[in-house]
């Protein structure tokens, strides 16, 4: 199987993908307009553009909001069918993610399920953070 | 933009349509251009402005040997082609040109001379989504649609109920390419592609182009066709990521992109005689109905379900088959607009009697971009 298609990290998205392979889901916040939590990185707040931001340490826990599973799997994903989730982070932000330690069906996957994240290393330099049912 | 200040007159497809394994994609391009100018009874040289998406205007305006005062490379995806057609009403009403040439050519299916379809590893989307596994529009563009089933209380049958409407239209269409008649049954029964998504929930993927040329509504009625007028025009766009759509009930682009639409054409819904909504999935229908005004929101499944859309209905919905069944080459929004301009001239094979104004929706990327074109075939 060819290796899973991977992240570049760029300078505004390293936090994150270094917090990843420290174990720790990394989220910013604005310090300018209420403290609301946003997603992908980015270093000013996509609500005011204010760049008083802050990086801190996301609690993990998320529900899962709406998936699909694929039947045609990627090359680099393997044989059997997989979903492509996106799960809503009790920070409140969204992200896209697999969902794992769980069956890739309609019956063992059900909208609002509650989930924790669950690191999983793919290289020396990247750690992809994928969800698991908590 | 100003009420019926420009029109279309010309509107051509590709001479070929579905698997057109000799022709690339620059040649779509240049065959549908060639027949669009027929129709309006243009040469190449008579044309100042040049708009393509897929192919760079630059491209476009020396393949035809067109030297432009005006050129437009919008490219946000399949709805790209209404963005062209607003782009280009603001420019000719501005001086900056006076006739306008939009072209659209795909080789969706043969790949002829066509380009990959990928993002950088460093691009959000490279490092946000594609990781966990997308495969292309069906394993994205879908992601929002069980959150919109479970919040309106729906059924993957109610998905069904749009591909199967839509097949009645393709079946009086003589260049579609299904044409025969389907149940939900067969909808329900065709192999999974991604869960909920059954292939006849997904668009076709096939060959062709399009193209249109516009030109201020006083010169339009000395070409050889009844001019098609512009009558109002809507954009938007929200994220180049699915997964960080704002509603995932709810696509704020088409909103935002209808309410300009309508609002400059200076109509009520209950004005429409004739839509088209972008359809690359059987969802998409659904949200279209819904964000530009026509059903409630959760209450456009019922609508098309109880035959609104269909033959004989109210208001008739993608009267060509729709990316369902016509045809779609990875841009469909051409399509969708060489369609309405049928209407408007009434020639379209699916004919509305009488109809006077068409409202046509596109959409771009997965939910990325959308453009909202209203149409009239009255003079102003």
């Amino acid at each position: 199987m060819p290796q899973r298609m991977l992240p570049e990290p760029t300078p505004e998205t390293k936090h994150f993908w270094d917090g990843c392979a420290e174990g720790e889901l990394r989220l910013q916040r604005c310090a300018a307009c209420g403290g609301k939590s946003y997603f992908p990185p980015r270093p000013f707040c996509p609500g005011c553009g204010s760049r008083e931001v802050e990086i801190y340490k996301a609690s993990g826990k998320a529900v899962l909001y709406s998936y699909v599973i694929n039947m045609r799997p990627r090359p680099d994903m393997g044989t059997e069918p997989y979903a492509i989730a996106v799960v809503q982070l009790d920070e409140g932000p969204r992200m896209m993610t697999n969902i794992v330690n769980c069956p890739q069906t309609p019956e063992a996957l059900q909208l609002d399920m509650k989930l924790k994240v669950s690191f999983s290393k793919q290289s020396d330099a990247i750690t992809l953070p994928f969800f698991e049912p908590a | 933009m100003k009420q019926k200040s420009i029109a279309v007159v010309g509107a051509a497809e590709t001479t070929k349509m579905g698997k057109i394994p000799d022709v690339s994609v620059i040649g779509l391009h240049a065959d549908a251009a060639l027949n669009a100018l027929k129709d309006a009874g243009l040469k190449p040289t008579d044309i100042d402005g040049v708009a393509c998406a897929g192919l760079s205007p630059v491209e476009l305006a020396h393949y035809l040997g067109i030297t432009p005062t005006y050129a437009d490379g919008t490219a946000v995806g399949g709805c790209s082609f209404m963005l062209h057609l607003r782009h280009a009403a603001a420019a000719i009403n501005e001086g900056l040109c006076k006739t306008v040439l939009i072209t659209h050519g795909e080789s969706g299916r043969s790949r002829v001379g066509a380009g990959g379809f990928g993002r950088a590893s460093s691009s959000l989307m490279g490092q946000f989504e594609m990781p966990f596994g997308p495969a292309g529009p069906p394993t994205m563009f879908t992601i929002p649609v069980l959150r919109y089933l479970k919040t309106y209380n729906l059924t993957v049958e109610d998905l069904a109920w749009v591909s199967v409407i839509q097949r009645e239209w393709a079946a009086k269409n003589p260049r579609a390419s299904f044409k025969d008649p389907i149940t939900v049954d067969d909808v329900l029964n065709s192999p999974m592609i991604a869960w909920p998504f059954r292939m006849l929930m997904c668009c076709l993927v096939t060959d062709g182009g399009g193209a249109l040329i516009l030109t201020s509504a006083d010169r339009a009625k000395d070409f050889p066709q009844k001019p098609v007028y512009v009558l109002g025009t809507g954009e938007s766009v929200e994220t180049p990521m699915v997964s960080q759509m704002e509603d995932f009930t709810s696509s704020k682009a088409f909103r935002v992109s209808g309410k300009k639409a309508f609002g400059e054409a200076g109509i009520t819904h209950g004005d429409v005689d004739h839509l088209m909504i972008y359809d690359a999935f059987a969802h998409l229908p659904l949200y279209g109905l819904e964000d530009l005004g026509f059903c409630k929101p959760g209450e456009a499944a019922a609508f098309i379900r109880e035959r609104n859309t269909a033959i004989g209905g109210k208001l008739p919905l993608n009267t060509n088959g729709g990316g369902l069944s016509y045809m779609h080459s990875g841009m469909y929004g051409m399509y969708a607009l060489q369609e309405s301009v049928r209407q408007m001239r009434g020639i379209a094979p699916a004919q509305v009697p009488g109809a006077k104004i068409s409202v046509c929706h596109g959409v771009g990327g997965m939910f990325a971009a959308s453009g909202t074109i209203i149409f009239s075939n009255e003079a102003p």
